[in-house]
């Protein structure tokens, strides 16, 4: 047990550095046959239970408890959450695991461990009493229990299951008994199991009780769950697993500020680098020599005005032309939140770029120029602020910030600024954004007025008393994460880092990832391992949905993975299929869709050419009902449903199951037709 | 390709000799020849000679042969056409119904005999053989990370070489590493447009892209270009062109063949008048749609009608094997066609003609709207699916 524990205090890299020499060792030492060994090393993503595992292996006692553990894993997480979740304070807690050890003492690990507890907590941490009423419950055949039961397994196990209404376990627990035998057939003797039953408990009640910040790092959850074992079918580790993330979510995060990701856009010259750079440079994101620098630079080739800008726009190609063309990233924190955001860029041409950068946001910021006749020019004629707005609603953002940009220009007039948000509130009705999801505010990017600090202009004073733009963001709600579901994660990058293997960046739209995981590189269905996390450029060892990160990854070629692939969960793995029946909403189009259309379809990161081959259904537009099957064509603004074709297949979801991943949009010859969404999937 | 003579009975049969000079006449050939019909060709083929002793040698000689045609098999890419069929005209050396499979070569005659030449087939001979039309234009159409360099002759649009890379993003501190890729990108275009296009013949080379890929890679080529001296590039600057497509896929094509610019420099080629003829459909299909349709029973409903004012087929459904298909299609052009329609064969190997095809191969503009079809077409749609 000492040495158990030695282990599972042990810092994590250490483990890690010396794994390989741990493989080896133990198909030395143990002189298991292949199979078994196999059994032993498949996962390497359990590398921490593998070596907690290994240095067992020639020690009986724990050999076996680790057995029972083993049986039981779904159990043990919930009886441990359950304590937890109980509330006590320091005392009664210690008070209620003292008295757990003494009645399993007496009665060894038979009876569930909730029931114990539930028994102590009835009768105040009176063990005597509590026992009582256990035993009473259990009417017979007790007895063999108090007398530390020098009874065979199996028939104990029967009476309780006879006797505990508790009937799923009983397969559980008859496997207890071969387990062992498969494993390490001499350790049979039940003499030795009961106390081995009882020592788990102190264990795991100790591991629960505790409430020490490194016991509820990961480090310590994994030779946790390093106990249950791996001969585990895959079954059981996933409905483990399902535990897990939650609990470390909340473990790892729940201290820390919530991250949330807003995608700035809006039509070319809007301001949105510039607004954004401003704004990191006064939240002292940027480093005064940095801005000093740029300042230099911009001066230099006379175009002082983006100095701002070329805090997020750093390629020459994007400084010499003045606009953005990739999605800029920077972070910084507000009261409540840290901020990651995601600059987009303007131009008609590099939409597809801004649909990476969108699709990866919680939250969008709309940025309009207030100039005269810019405005109109972005918003009326084929601007892309109507496009981004309506682009980013398709892509599922739903809170939606305008800053109305340089209202200095406009020499702070109220009147502008009413009429701007009253034609873009129309629009924004429409497009499918709740009226308490949008929030207006003047602001200026060159000067920085209401960017951080309440305004100090006077004549925007006169008639402005609202939020600024960082109180804005602060008041964004973050959405609920789903790290329970099965790990789904979108590369919208792949580069090669320094040191060894290559990164992929991407969002993890479900799920958790760890360090060390086995992931499947899908469409290409290749295994690969996480070697390492980086969350906004900081190492980390676990990174959660919702989370932008760039996972290191070994086991397949860089050449084998592309711009808007898939990291999914080996054993619950993604659709992958060509075809797939989606509900579009079609946007203004110039030429009606047909049959045999050809599109662009845009997926997450993914651009992949595809056919509509099929117009199955119009339906109406607000109730959904079906207006006409095998329609010849769809017209503007028509809802239907179609058949779609890629040219190869693709990683995708139904929307009901994955709503990142179940988001198409159509574009053609550089404008957005339609956004669907995915209803079905046909595997050819 | 030249036509040598042509000798069609009244009934219609009759055989035809041609002799294909460029790659794109073996397109040509593929669309005219049909299973059933007889090809006459020079080919060599392996022959065993067993002598009076017993020994047998084998030889390879070349000899004319006609076969029946069985099997029809062509690459697009390489442009060759392979015909599989019974040899039904004894000679020397090979029997009567004995497999062979000729290959057609460029260059040498072979002699087509049809038991019924029909007005499509007709029409496609004069149109391999009109000189005026051959005109090539090279495009390569890109965005950042993907690309096709493309030719596209007067009937037909070949892939010559598709570039697919992942190019870093920018990301703080990794800037190079999106430049060198994006270097690295333009470097493999530029080799495939120095082994892909034959600056003597075509006559342009469009560069097609969104934003600003087209003018950087323009700019990177020639800077390379001066850096290694080569001549074939900077001699043959001002033959290309730079065009705004939406994105590096094939289909953006048909954008880039719509620009005014281009238009100017290809007029004549067949791949554009297609392009802006589907889209005309599309528009009528907005504007009017009671005076668009597309599918088999629609169409050939119109047609009754005598409702056809432009008739937009794929030549896709005159390679079908069935004979009695094929037939009505010949019927559906040959009517519209003495109601004055105007009779458009789309080639399948254009981007427009691979639209069409999806579209069920058939679309037609309408003189007068016919409100009628486009109610009972919801019956019909799945018929038409079959092609």
């Amino acid at each position: 047990m000492a040495r158990h524990r030695n282990i599972r205090n042990r810092s994590y890299s250490d483990d890690y550095d010396y794994d390989d020499v741990y493989g080896h060792s133990v198909e030395e030492d143990s002189c298991l046959s292949p199979s078994d060994a196999s059994q032993w090393l498949y996962d390497r993503s359990k590398n921490q239970q593998a070596i907690s595992q290994f240095l067992e292996s020639d020690d009986i006692q724990e050999e076996t408890e680790e057995e029972v553990v083993n049986t039981r894993p779904g159990l043990e997480r919930r009886e441990s959450i359950d304590i937890r979740s109980l509330n006590l304070n320091e005392e009664n807690e210690a008070k209620l695991m003292s008295c757990l050890d003494e009645l399993r003492n007496i009665l060894g690990d038979t009876i569930p461990e909730n029931n114990l507890v539930q028994a102590i907590l009835n009768h105040n941490f009176d063990y005597n009493k509590a026992l009582d009423e256990i035993l009473n419950n259990n009417s017979k055949d007790v007895k063999p229990a108090q007398e530390n039961s020098k009874n065979t397994k199996p028939k104990l196990v029967i009476d309780q299951v006879s006797a505990i209404p508790l009937v799923d376990k009983a397969p559980i627990i008859t496997t207890r008994s071969n387990i062992p035998k498969v494993i390490a057939p001499k350790f049979e003797g039940s003499d030795v199991e009961i106390i081995k039953g009882f020592k788990l408990n102190q264990a795991s009640a100790g591991n629960s009780c505790s409430s020490t910040p490194r016991d509820q790092s990961p480090a310590t959850e994994r030779p946790f769950k390093s106990d249950c074992n791996i001969i585990e079918d895959k079954i059981n580790k996933i409905k483990e697993n399902k535990l897990d993330p939650e609990s470390q979510y909340s473990n790892e995060r729940g201290s820390e500020k919530e991250h949330l990701y807003i995608v700035v856009v809006g039509h070319v010259d809007a301001g949105k680098s510039t607004l954004m750079g401003h704004l990191l440079c006064k939240l002292g994101e940027v480093s005064q020599r940095t801005l000093h620098k740029y300042e230099q630079e911009s001066k230099k080739i006379g175009k002082q005005s983006f100095m701002y800008a070329w805090v997020l726009d750093e390629t020459g190609e994007e400084r010499v032309r003045g606009i953005t063309m990739d999605v800029g990233r920077a972070q910084f924190e507000t009261k409540t939140k840290k901020v990651i955001i995601l600059d987009a860029p303007g131009h008609a041409d590099f939409i597809p770029n801004m649909i990476t950068g969108a699709g990866q946001a919680d939250v969008a910021l709309l940025v309009v120029d207030a100039t005269r006749g810019e405005f109109e020019s972005g918003f009326d004629f084929g601007g892309q602020t109507r496009e981004h707005a309506l682009l980013v609603r398709s892509l599922g953002v739903s809170q939606l910030a305008v800053a109305i940009n340089k209202l200095d220009t406009t020499n702070w007039s109220e009147e502008r600024f009413n009429e701007i948000s009253k034609k873009l509130k129309i629009f924004l009705k429409q497009a499918g954004y709740k009226d308490s999801d949008v929030t207006f505010v003047p602001c200026s990017g060159l000067t920085g007025e209401n960017l951080i600090k309440a305004p100090e202009e006077p004549k925007l004073l006169q008639w402005y008393n609202g939020p600024c733009l960082l109180d804005v963001i602060d008041k964004f709600n973050v959405p609920q994460r789903p790290v329970s579901k099965p790990l789904r994660m979108s590369i919208n990058d792949v580069f090669k880092a320094t040191g060894s293997g290559f990164c992929v960046a991407g969002r993890i739209e479900n799920g958790v990832i760890n360090k060390g995981d086995k992931v499947m590189v899908c469409p290409t269905k290749e295994i690969a391992e996480v070697r390492s996390i980086a969350i906004n450029d900081l190492s980390n060892n676990i990174a959660f949905a919702g989370d932008q990160v760039a996972v290191t990854l070994s086991g397949v070629d860089i050449q084998n993975v592309a711009i808007g692939y898939i990291l999914s969960d080996p054993v619950q793995q993604i659709p992958i299929s060509s075809r797939f029946e989606a509900r579009l909403v079609v946007f203004n189009v110039k030429v009606p869709i047909t049959k045999g259309f050809p599109v662009l379809l845009h997926h997450q990161s993914l651009v992949e050419s595809a056919h509509i081959i099929k117009l199955k259904a119009l339906l109406n537009k607000s109730t959904g009902e079906l207006i006409k099957k095998n329609p010849r064509c769809l017209g503007n603004n028509s809802v239907a449903v179609v058949n779609i074709e890629v040219s190869r297949p693709i990683c995708i979801e139904r929307y009901k199951d994955v709503k990142e991943l179940g988001r198409v949009m159509l574009r053609v010859s550089g404008v957005t037709i339609a956004a669907g969404l995915i209803t079905d999937i046909y595997y050819t | 390709m030249k036509l040598v003579f042509r000798n069609i009975e009244k009934d219609g049969s009759g055989n035809i000799a041609l002799v294909p000079e460029e790659s794109e006449d073996m397109w040509h050939a593929f669309n005219l020849i049909a299973e059933g019909d007889a090809v006459t060709a020079s080919t060599v083929r392996k022959v065993q000679n067993e002598s009076s002793t017993g020994s047998s040698t084998s030889s390879r000689v070349r000899t004319t042969l006609t076969i029946s045609v069985e099997n029809i098999d062509f690459d697009t890419q390489a442009c060759v056409l392979r015909l599989k069929g019974r040899n039904i005209v004894e000679n020397q050396y090979v029997k009567m119904g004995a497999y062979h499979t000729l290959d057609l070569e460029l260059n040498r005659k072979f002699i087509l005999q049809k038991t019924l030449w029909d007005s499509v087939a007709l029409e496609r001979v004069d149109m391999a053989c009109d000189p005026a039309a051959s005109a090539d234009v090279a495009a390569v159409v890109m965005q950042e990370g993907l690309a096709h360099v493309c030719l596209i002759t007067p009937s037909m649009t070949l892939v010559r070489s598709k570039i697919d890379m992942t190019i870093p993003r920018k990301r703080k501190g990794f800037v190079q590493q999106h430049e060198k890729g994006l270097a690295k990108f333009y470097e493999a275009v530029m080799q495939g447009i120095l082994r892909h296009i034959d600056f003597s013949v075509v006559k342009c080379i469009i560069l097609a892209s969104p934003g600003f890929v087209k003018d950087q890679f323009f700019d990177y080529m020639i800077q390379q270009a001066v850096k290694t001296d080569n001549k074939l590039l900077i001699d043959n600057k001002s033959k290309f062109l730079l065009v705004k497509a939406s994105s590096g896929f094939k289909h953006s094509l048909k954008e880039v063949l719509q620009e005014p610019s281009v238009m100017v420099k290809i007029s004549d080629t067949k791949a554009a008048s297609e392009v802006k003829l589907l889209e005309g459909f599309y528009l009528m299909l907005q504007m009017e749609p009671s005076k668009a349709f597309y599918g088999k029973k629609d169409v050939m409903r119109a047609n009754e009608a005598m409702a056809i004012e432009t008739l937009m087929i794929s030549d896709k459904l005159f390679r079908c094997q069935d004979v009695q298909k094929r037939k009505e299609y010949i019927e559906l052009v040959d009517s519209a066609r003495d109601n004055g329609a105007d009779v458009r064969i789309f080639s399948s190997m254009h981007v427009s003609g691979e639209q069409l095809d999806q579209l069920t191969g058939v679309a037609a503009i309408l003189r007068f709207p016919m409100p009628e079809l486009e109610e009972s077409e919801g019956e019909n749609n799945s018929d038409s699916d079959s092609d």
